[in-house]
């Protein structure tokens, strides 16, 4: 037992790092956010296709979270399930801003071999909310 | 007699609360946050120290994907992890690839479970430990509990 105050501090500034960036949002607040930014307003279709279609990789974003993202999905390399994308069946999903940050930086790089552009996260987050 | 009986349960009772909260497998929620994203929260000790670092380093290139994290969120998940390498057994050398299924001491552990078995769809990959141990997410692998799909 004698690593219990390092785990417990250790734990400690593990939850503070999270803290920090733990900025709340709303699916609706970030699309307006993107499409701010891309000077343009968000396509629901054009985001279905980025978002079912291959990408310059082995990869489209459907490969995981499967073509209609309602349901669980399924880590393409490691089998790990992964919890609905769409907001309306999954509340968690769009209510942190580094954390859909961080994950558009990861996918759109894993699959377009870049990041995405914010027109690009507009129209894909379109397409998501309009899943019902 | 039976404040001696009570103090004894109290105390197995103790005792099997600081087995089951033992620092050595307790998953910080950060690691099963971040890393268990996409894969199993492997127990730390499974890798040594020099293929914690290296794969620490090269996150955005990490088998095959960006799992590239913020400086202050890798910093603190490293130092955790290193803090929890391997030594002994199951951790001597860094295995190939930095890969924990490429290890001496898994391969000989799962010495028994057929190669057809690892392709199943249920299972996918050796590195899906939850398809057979059920409590893989939380760090338990205890062989009483394997249950190999079908």
């Amino acid at each position: 037992m004698k690593n219990k105050p390092l785990l417990l501090l250790a734990a400690a500034a593990l939850a503070a790092a999270a803290g920090a960036q733990a900025a709340t949002t709303t699916p609706a607040e970030l699309l307006t956010g993107y499409s701010a930014a891309a000077k343009a307003s968000a396509d629901a279709a054009r985001g279905q296709k980025l978002f079912t279609t291959q990408g310059t990789k082995e990869w489209s974003c459907s490969s995981c979270h499967g073509a209609t993202p309602t349901g669980m999905g399924k880590h393409a390399s490691t089998g790990k399930a992964i919890q609905p994308l769409a907001p309306a069946f999954n509340a968690e999903r769009f209510s942190d801003v580094a954390k859909t940050e961080k994950w558009f930086r990861r996918n759109c790089n894993d699959v377009l071999g870049r990041e995405c552009t914010p027109g690009e996260k507009a129209d894909v987050l379109a397409w998501l909310m309009t899943l019902k | 007699m039976i404040a001696l009986r009570t103090t004894l349960a109290a105390s197995l009772a103790l005792a099997a609360t600081l087995a089951h909260a033992d620092d050595r497998y307790a998953l910080a929620p950060a690691y099963v946050q971040e890393c268990g994203a996409c894969h199993t929260p492997y127990p730390p000790a499974l890798l040594p120290a020099e293929s914690w670092q290296r794969v620490m380093a090269g996150l955005a290139k990490h088998y095959g994907t960006d799992a590239s994290l913020d400086a202050a969120a890798q910093k603190s998940l490293s130092d955790w992890l290193l803090a929890r390498a391997g030594s002994g057994k199951r951790a001597r050398v860094a295995p190939p690839d930095d890969r924990i299924t490429r290890g001496e001491w898994f391969i000989r552990k799962h010495r028994e479970v057929s190669k057809a078995a690892w392709t199943r769809p249920a299972i996918k990959s050796a590195s899906n430990c939850g398809a057979c141990h059920p409590g893989a997410a939380e760090g338990d692998y205890d062989e009483d509990r394997v249950r190999i799909p079908r």
